[in-house]
């Protein structure tokens, strides 16, 4: 069911290889992704059990730009539910985090349950002569709009949609794999911290789906004369292309010895770190990794940079803004050294990080320089020609693949 | 808590030359203003009131910071950012062997490529200063910030 795209804005190329600018630089196409996308058939990741561990807790957050609030019923259980007094329409939740089990709107004291469910109406049998509500007026009919919640190995996801199949199915096996591979065991929160750019969410899904960039955008490494031996990039996109896996790894070849040999550094070239401990690495998977790169399209990347662990959050602002909520964990069982690199090694990740700060920046720059591009589009041609390669970083294959399920899922004619 | 009003004069100036040197990019003097221990760390006001670690920024030493000033020098790639530190309010919360504690607020403004100044960020300095032959030196330098969406990115120290 192809409905035609907004004017101006049909994808030239069925494989992606084309997108026109206007896709992130619209407002048109921007209220239209809140009701395809994220009130539609997907699921967004809210946030980490762990953040609300206990009965009444609850976390405020978004879906889209829809206002949520996620949280646990007085057995535990996840409920997500919009931050929308059902009454008038107020704010209900004020504050970002805190534990209650029942919200209550200031406008006019209307009482929920933490599941979202309408408790208390004041002046509901009138008062004294006065009439209260009508006869007819059942709470059971006027709770808050509640989403599907699941929560999956310490992710919290929610959905809008009555009609979207279980998380399971969303994500698919194929990637499961991957989310199980960070997410085998119970996790320790370590907090958050935000970063808002002046740009479109979708450059952020681009930039995190495109390793070619790596080398070129991020100088770090190579500044330093960090030298990575036998790794070699793992990528694959899942059969709707909406999510992917980039894995550095270590060839199973490799002995110990070239993993330590991954530490060498060069001097000749002057730069070098006076302190290195910020990369040191403890090998913690079966499969070793320097970086596992993974968008759960749309709310929700997966970070593994050396022992540096993280759940960013992409919240989508507006057609020209979006902001991320990078939330750090290690696992409960780490010991402190291991806790202590994790801290550590945040250096290398998120607003201030070694190598990402410059990913913001890119977006910005192409949100600035598409202004007034019309119907211009961008070229995605890198390894088009080896759709199915899995084994390079010189490659855009992940981004034409993205928006193809982009379109379809928005129903534009690609 | 009763310091020397001198003290008090000299803390004042240090913590303006500190400011001053980041202002007027001279960074390469930046990591001079810490004992070679120090830590110095960038963290959001949430996770401070909830008792969690994750900084935005974190140097375990000077060497950590001097290997962040290489870095911004030669490797990374950002708007060269133009910032206007203000400081008030600086407080002696406590002293002892360890040297002096201080909480100071910061307002850190920042102009941008195009002409427009605007608050980057606002916060509070929890710092251990300790006197030393050569003059006052930040033993400790916690950087709790309130602007928890950071603009963009965040490339120089604060």
């Amino acid at each position: 069911m192809d409905a035609p795209s907004p004017a101006g804005l049909d994808f030239p190329r069925s494989d992606g290889s084309r997108v026109p600018y206007g896709v992130f630089d619209s407002p048109e196409i921007y209220a239209l992704e809140q009701e395809r996308i994220f009130r539609g058939p997907t699921w967004s990741f809210l946030g980490l059990e762990a953040e609300i561990p206990k009965p009444g807790d609850f976390k405020r957050t978004y879906v889209g730009e829809t206002p949520v609030v996620m949280t646990r019923d007085q057995d535990g259980n996840l409920a997500a539910w919009v931050n929308r007094c059902a009454h008038r329409g107020a704010t209900i939740c004020r504050v970002n985090r805190g534990n209650a089990l029942n919200h209550t709107c200031v406008y006019h004291q209307w009482n929920y349950s933490a599941k979202g469910d309408l408790q208390g109406v004041p002046f509901r049998r009138g008062q004294k002569d006065m009439t209260g509500m009508p006869a007819d007026f059942n709470p059971k009919n006027h709770g808050l709009r509640r989403l599907r919640v699941t929560g999956y190995r310490g992710l919290v996801f929610a959905s809008f949609s009555e009609s979207a199949g279980t998380l399971e199915e969303y994500i698919g096996p194929e990637m499961l794999r991957y989310v199980d591979r960070i997410f085998n065991r119970p996790i320790e929160y370590l907090g958050c911290t935000r970063q808002y750019s002046k740009s479109n969410w979708k450059l952020y899904l681009e930039n995190v789906k495109d390793p070619y960039h790596a080398s070129l955008l991020h100088l770090f490494h190579t500044t330093f004369n960090i030298l990575r031996v036998g790794m070699q990039a793992h990528s694959q996109t899942d059969a709707t292309g909406l999510h992917n896996i980039v894995l550095v790894v270590k060839n199973a070849e490799d002995n110990s010895e070239a993993y330590k040999a991954q530490n060498i550094r060069s001097y000749q070239d002057g730069f070098r770190l006076e302190d290195p401990s910020v990369l040191d690495m403890v090998p913690e998977y079966a499969e070793l990794s320097t970086n596992h790169i993974q968008p759960v399209f749309p709310q929700l990347v997966i970070q593994q940079i050396h022992n540096t662990l993280v759940a960013r959050q992409l919240i989508a602002k507006s057609h020209d803004e979006f902001e991320l909520v990078f939330h750090f964990f290690g696992y409960a069982d780490d010991p402190p050294k291991l806790r202590a690199m994790r801290i550590k090694q945040a250096n290398l990740v998120g607003a201030a990080g070694y190598i990402s700060m410059e990913d913001t920046e890119a977006t910005e720059l192409v949100q600035r320089g598409i202004r007034g591009a019309g119907d211009a589009h961008s070229i995605l041609e890198m390894s088009r020609a080896a759709p199915d390669e899995t084994q390079t970083m010189i490659s855009e294959s992940m981004v034409r693949k993205f928006w193809v399920g982009y379109a379809k899922l928005m129903g534009f004619a690609a | 808590m009763k310091v020397a009003p001198e003290t008090l004069a000299e803390l004042r100036y240090f913590q303006d030359e500190y400011v001053a040197a980041i202002d007027d990019d001279r960074l390469e003097e930046w990591p001079a203003f810490f004992l070679e221990d120090a830590l110095y760390e960038i963290i959001p006001r949430e996770n401070e009131a909830m008792g969690l670690p994750a900084p935005l920024l974190r140097c375990e030493n000077a060497a950590m910071m001097r290997d962040r000033v290489a870095s911004l020098r030669h490797a990374n790639i950002f708007e060269q950012p133009s910032y206007r530190h203000f400081l008030s309010a600086m407080i002696v919360t406590g002293e002892d062997a360890a040297g002096i504690r201080l909480r100071t607020n910061y307002c850190v403004l920042n102009t941008n490529i195009e002409g427009s100044t605007s608050v980057y960020q606002t916060g509070i300095y929890l710092d251990l200063v300790r006197r030393t032959d050569a003059g006052w030196r930040f033993a400790a330098k916690r950087v709790i910030y309130d602007t928890s969406r950071v603009q963009t990115l965040l490339a120089y120290p604060i």
